[in-house]
């Protein structure tokens, strides 16, 4: 495998560096940088390190860091997460504020110490610490519970004070989106999958609607629509599909849909082939929503997607 | 019978595990003995949807929703109040919805 840490790549511009993988000889793990400058999401740092529990140390190749912004990515820990010794002295600060580090987590209860430890590390206000601990809680437990992988979820977050946001990356490198929504659903794609996926009361632990005792089919939807209603990106990338929410203008009107093409969105089938699932949020905190409001205009949408499902089985009569 | 969800949880209530345990451990026990159950919310200022769901939604399939007469929610902030009415609004909703599906095993 072969992935390039380029001079920029967020959400917005996200589709270019992922087209840059090259996945095949998965027994081996080559990553490049650009020389001059590198500022990547923290999605590009889970996913590398996701990839990187899959190889042997050995067979793990980084050249050396040139550009100077290249401190970032150590600081954040891909060095020291893929046991590559590093060449470059940096001062630690404590991350108090700023970011949270690559992190690996398998079991439930890992999460659970995360999240507690998590809040006061990014130091936010009361009502964006539930919106950050919502979205952290739903997708790495999506890993756990869905992923079937030994290696877990990968994650890393960043505060960005310019655009006073928090940005957020979880990867791994489990059984991707399609084999989990096809135990109880036929999706003939990677992206069909992802739809399904989005949408609410979709699970693929059961066919039923409203799911089971332990899964609804609603925390990717609940997730998109934060992303929406704060008009943020959030992206989500398994198999050859990838779906991105776009960011909404601030005056526009804002909808939330149960379908997730009918979002403003962009979605391609075509990338390199991601064995696994990989998701990432901007949450802007300007925009942050109190999270009761949020979840109640959530909810209002769950309710009448329901009903339009529910609506969608009825029969009509014949009329002959 | 009153469970102090904060004791368990803490002021984030999200591991859907924790919430199965004091379903099967606690909630639906005490309904079978016929007691009324109180889940006292207090100190607990948010929760996922996934926690409420695995707390609660099973008891609309054992018991139907005359369940809600059985159980009540104390001390419960906006947010965590909000999921609540969710939860409880689709399992109501969906339990006339799939008849044509068979019960699973």
């Amino acid at each position: 495998m072969k992935i390039h840490l380029p001079n920029s790549a967020f959400l917005g511009n996200l589709d270019s560096f992922l087209r840059g993988f090259d996945p095949t000889n998965p027994d081996r793990l080559e990553i490049t940088a650009n020389d001059q400058w590198i500022a990547v999401h923290p999605l590009v740092l889970s996913m590398i390190a996701a990839l990187g529990l899959t190889v042997k140390p050995d067979n793990i190749r980084c050249e050396p860091l040139q550009a100077r912004s290249g401190h970032y990515v150590i600081r954040m820990g891909l060095l020291k997460m893929l046991n590559i010794p590093s060449t470059v002295a940096i001062v630690e600060h404590e991350p108090a504020g700023r970011f949270i580090p690559l992190t690996n987590i398998r079991t439930s209860s890992e999460l659970t110490t995360f999240i507690t430890e998590m809040i006061p590390l990014l130091h936010l206000e009361s009502e964006q610490a539930k919106t950050i601990g919502y979205i952290v809680s739903e997708l790495v437990r999506n890993v756990i519970e869905h992923a079937e992988t030994e290696h877990g979820a990968l994650l890393c977050a960043q505060y960005y004070r310019k655009s006073n946001s928090i940005r957020i990356g979880i990867a791994d490198t489990g059984v991707g989106v399609r084999a989990t929504i096809n135990k109880s659903h036929a999706a003939a794609t990677d992206l069909e999958a992802i739809q399904l996926a989005l949408w609410p009361g979709v699970t693929g632990t059961t066919r039923r609607e409203g799911g089971t005792a332990q899964n609804a089919g609603a925390g990717l939807f609940f997730i998109k629509s934060i992303a929406s209603v704060n008009r943020d990106f959030f992206v989500i990338y398994s198999g050859n599909g990838f779906y991105k929410l776009l960011k909404k203008p601030p005056t526009g009107r804002l909808r939330l849909n149960a379908d997730p093409f009918d979002d403003r969105h962009s979605k391609t089938s075509d990338l390199p082939f991601w064995h696994g699932t990989v998701a990432g949020v901007d949450i802007t905190l300007d925009q942050t929503r109190e999270f009761a409001l949020l979840v109640e205009a959530i909810g209002k949408t769950y309710r009448t997607a329901l009903k339009e499902r529910k609506r969608a089985r009825y029969k009509s009569p014949r009329f002959i | 019978m009153t469970i102090d969800l904060f004791h368990k949880t803490g002021a984030f209530a999200e591991n859907k595990d924790v919430a199965r345990d004091i379903r099967l451990r606690d909630i639906i026990p005490a309904l079978e003995r016929h007691e009324e159950v109180v889940l006292d919310f207090k100190g607990v200022g948010a929760s996922t949807q996934s926690f409420i769901h695995a707390l609660i939604s099973d008891l609309f399939r054992k018991y139907g929703n005359e369940v809600l007469d059985r159980v009540a929610f104390r001390a419960c902030s906006d947010a965590v109040k909000s999921i609540i009415r969710i939860v409880v609004d689709y399992m109501q909703e969906r339990m006339g919805i799939d008849a044509d599906v068979p019960p699973e095993s």
